[in-house]
């Protein structure tokens, strides 16, 4: 009997769960390692933070799915790896602390034969002062990178309505909350959904709305923009995003860093050294994202957590890591099989595993400060990584040591987008997007980087169609209702 | 006299170079025909793109 650890409950780490358990006989165990206890649709948090869902509708309880599946749950968070066991044996486990299932507290060694690690990103809010603690976000800002975190800021957003209907002029201030964030898009979808939202409560005349980003321009997206065929013309988003914001009547700061947060205001360096600062009623900051600080440990109990993992705490897997200058990055840079180097009964998938290098253009300022987007590995992308990974641990399980190892490199797949711009099945917009291949490969598709066949976007009722539909289906197949295999990444 | 969807190039030098859409282009954005349309091709788009990367 093997047993594969699966560390992370997100889009990766419960594709890959559920599809190894899928492919592997009874006779083999799959253990999720989680520290929640709910299933977050992450995408629809952005609507619980207008206050057009609730917490409910963007969650589940993970326990009885997984008892449904057979796959044993552990609500509990990874705190070590020991990939050559310790001095008492020489099995590989994981260390882990429990946060539920009445052990909180509790540590544990979960042996493995094969290990996922999909623990997503930390919330690196305590990255920028008085943007929280560590990963616990400050009472300056709000956020929508959890559930209830955007519930708190659906709250916040209502007091703020209230206020504009009584006369008193509100200032919103969206994006990015450090030079090096990424995830834009969803503050992105965060910055229309509020505007369309002042729309319906007709106040949208009594407020400012800017938006604040690391993006050195506008349709950067942490992806260094993308080019599509529109009209018979070939164009930059950066149009299509300039547009939108004229159109919405927000305006815009680019590539800055907030290196400081206060209540009402935040403090930024701009991409040309010079400081700003701008003041709010209320705030969505991002925070940058770092991996989730496992250690890891040889057989001797000595730290080799440098070996395993970059310094910003992801994991290191088949990418070319050396460093070398943009105009020399290669779409062959990027990993294929996501196996640790070192050992190979370990793998990463999702936000978990470290990318050689950004995808935007680098940049920094003439004082050294770095601004630029880090690269995206959510939605699409993580979950074809998560389901490639099970299925390369299925075969190593049931082949051998020398299956063949699956593949899906971020520089040869593509990615389907829904950016939400408001809500509403009459009313609602979304820019709906497709990039084919989400890493540019200049080599293959010289001047654009990417296959303009392949790569479109617009705007319209029918983007909110497909993103709302795409809401219902998702959590459908992550309860693992009937014909759930069906259903793509 | 301007018209409403012309207003925001005005508003500042950022707006003022930016591709604003018309009252035709708002129009199809939200016309409930039209969007059936681009909703059957935009999935048909999607489904392409996810297929070619699984």
């Amino acid at each position: 009997m093997a047993r594969v650890v699966v560390l992370g409950a997100g889009v990766a780490g419960h594709t890959a769960a559920t599809f190894a358990r899928e492919w592997l006989g009874k006779e083999h165990e799959v253990v999720v390692v989680t520290p929640n206890a709910r299933w977050n649709w992450i995408p629809s948090n952005i609507w619980v933070g207008v206050g057009e869902m609730t917490k409910e509708d963007v969650t589940f309880e993970l326990d009885p799915v997984y008892k449904k599946a057979g796959i044993t749950y552990k609500q509990a968070r990874a705190v070590s790896i020991n990939p050559e066991g310790s001095s008492s044996h020489d099995k590989s486990f994981v260390t882990i602390e429990y946060t539920g299932q009445g052990k909180v507290g509790q540590s544990e060694e979960v042996t493995f034969d094969y290990l996922i690690n999909a623990t997503g990103p930390k919330l690196n809010f305590g990255a920028t002062p008085g943007l929280g603690e560590g990963s616990q976000i400050g009472e300056n800002t709000v956020s929508v990178c959890t559930a209830d975190h955007a519930e708190h800021a659906a709250h916040e957003l209502k007091k703020c309505i209230e206020k504009m209907k009584k006369g008193e002029r509100q200032k919103f201030l969206i994006g990015t909350g450090h030079g090096m964030c990424t995830c834009q898009g969803a503050a992105f979808e965060y910055i229309f959904n509020i505007e369309h939202e002042l729309n319906k409560a007709g106040v949208r005349s009594m407020a400012d709305i800017k938006w604040i980003s690391n993006e050195s321009f506008l349709g950067d997206f942490g992806m260094g923009g993308l080019h599509m065929k529109v009209g018979g013309y070939v164009v930059s988003s950066r149009i299509f995003t300039e547009s939108l914001f004229a159109e919405r009547g927000v305006d815009y700061i680019l590539g800055a860093h907030p290196y400081k947060v206060e209540k009402g205001k935040v403090e930024y360096e701009l991409l040309d050294g010079s400081k700003g600062e701008e003041t709010f009623d209320f705030a969505m900051l991002i925070p940058p994202f770092a991996g989730q600080g496992l250690k890891a440990y040889n057989k001797a109990g000595e730290d080799i957590t440098e070996t395993m993992f970059a310094p910003n705490g992801f994991m290191k897997v088949d990418a070319d890591y050396t460093a070398k200058p943009y105009n020399e990055w290669k779409a062959s840079d990027w990993p294929r099989t996501y196996q640790s180097p070192k050992y190979k009964n370990i793998f990463a998938a999702g936000i978990a595993f470290a990318p050689p290098h950004i995808i935007s253009k680098p940049m920094k300022s003439p004082n050294g400060t770095v601004i630029n987007p880090t690269p995206p590995r959510t939605g699409m992308p993580s979950g074809i990584i998560g389901k490639t990974v099970a299925h390369s641990v299925c075969d190593l399980v049931k082949k051998g040591p020398n299956a063949h190892l699956h593949e899906a490199s971020m520089a040869e797949m593509g990615a389907a987008c829904v950016a939400s711009a408001g809500k509403g099945w009459l009313d609602g917009q979304a820019a709906a997007m497709t990039v084919y291949p989400v890493v540019p490969d200049f080599d293959k598709y010289p001047g654009t980087g990417r296959d303009t066949d392949y790569t479109f976007g617009e705007i319209g009722l029918a983007g909110h169609w497909i993103k709302h539909i795409l809401h219902y289906l998702f959590i459908y197949k992550a309860k693992l209702n009937p014909g759930w295999t069906m259903i793509p990444e | 006299m301007a018209k409403p969807e012309e207003f925001n190039f005005a508003k500042n030098d950022k707006f003022n170079t930016a591709m604003i859409p018309g009252r035709t282009a708002r129009f199809f954005r939200t016309c409930k025909i039209w969007q059936l349309i681009r909703f059957i091709a935009i999935n048909l788009k999607m489904l392409v793109v996810v297929s070619k990367s699984h």
